[in-house]
């Protein structure tokens, strides 16, 4: 699995009638240590109702398959939970309630 | 396989793996001596790992094999804790000494 934050949405009109009605949502990798975006970016579905600027982890490959929403869909990223706190070496990199 | 040097932790409570008691860790792959080389991914991990530790990670489909992972939205999981590293006769890493 991948840190990586909410920077924007997907909406398209036009698709594969099996990813009809899920949520696609633009992630930026970010790596861990500084908690800073990568510049590397993945569409990904979203599989726990995460909201923009949230930091999350997606799964990737067939994994991505295996959450409710995605199931039987033709998911290759999908996200999988939402982060709330990270720790380095036993120091709080991130926390949601204080980083926002 | 890979190596990897766990990092750190990662804490999330709103989740779609519904693994019970799932610990995720931070872990950088890195060198059979234990030296990192990419920033840090997000594994699973079922054997109790531990800061500092050189661990092997399973990534992709193989990472559902276990019993924790079985069916289960997860492509990287911990699946051991290294304790010795032995290249060419040579041991290049041991756990808990000084690196």
């Amino acid at each position: 699995m991948v840190l990586a934050r909410v920077v924007g949405t997907v909406v398209s009109t036009r698709k594969e009638p099996k990813i009809e009605g899920i949520k696609f949502l633009v992630l930026e990798k970010i790596n861990p240590e500084t908690m800073k975006g990568l510049g590397d970016f993945v569409v990904a579905m979203d599989g726990v109702g995460a909201n923009l600027g949230e930091v999350v982890f997606f799964v990737a490959g067939s994994s991505a398959r295996m959450t409710a929403v995605t199931e039987g869909r033709p998911a290759d990223a999908t996200i999988t939970a939402i982060v709330d706190a990270v720790d380095i070496r036993g120091e709080y990199v991130y926390h949601k309630e204080v980083s926002g | 396989m890979i190596f990897g040097l766990v990092v750190g932790t990662v804490v999330g409570t709103k989740r779609a793996d519904d693994i019970r008691g799932a610990k995720f860790l931070l872990v950088a792959q890195c060198s059979s001596k234990g030296q990192p080389k990419t920033a840090p991914m997000v594994a699973l991990d079922v054997v109790g790992a531990g800061l500092g530790e050189l661990v092997i990670v399973s990534q992709g489909s193989s990472a559902r094999q276990t019993e924790d992972t079985k069916e289960k939205p997860i492509d990287a999981v911990i699946v051991g804790i290294v304790d010795l590293v032995e290249e060419s006769g040579e041991v290049v890493f041991r756990k808990g000494a000084s690196r």
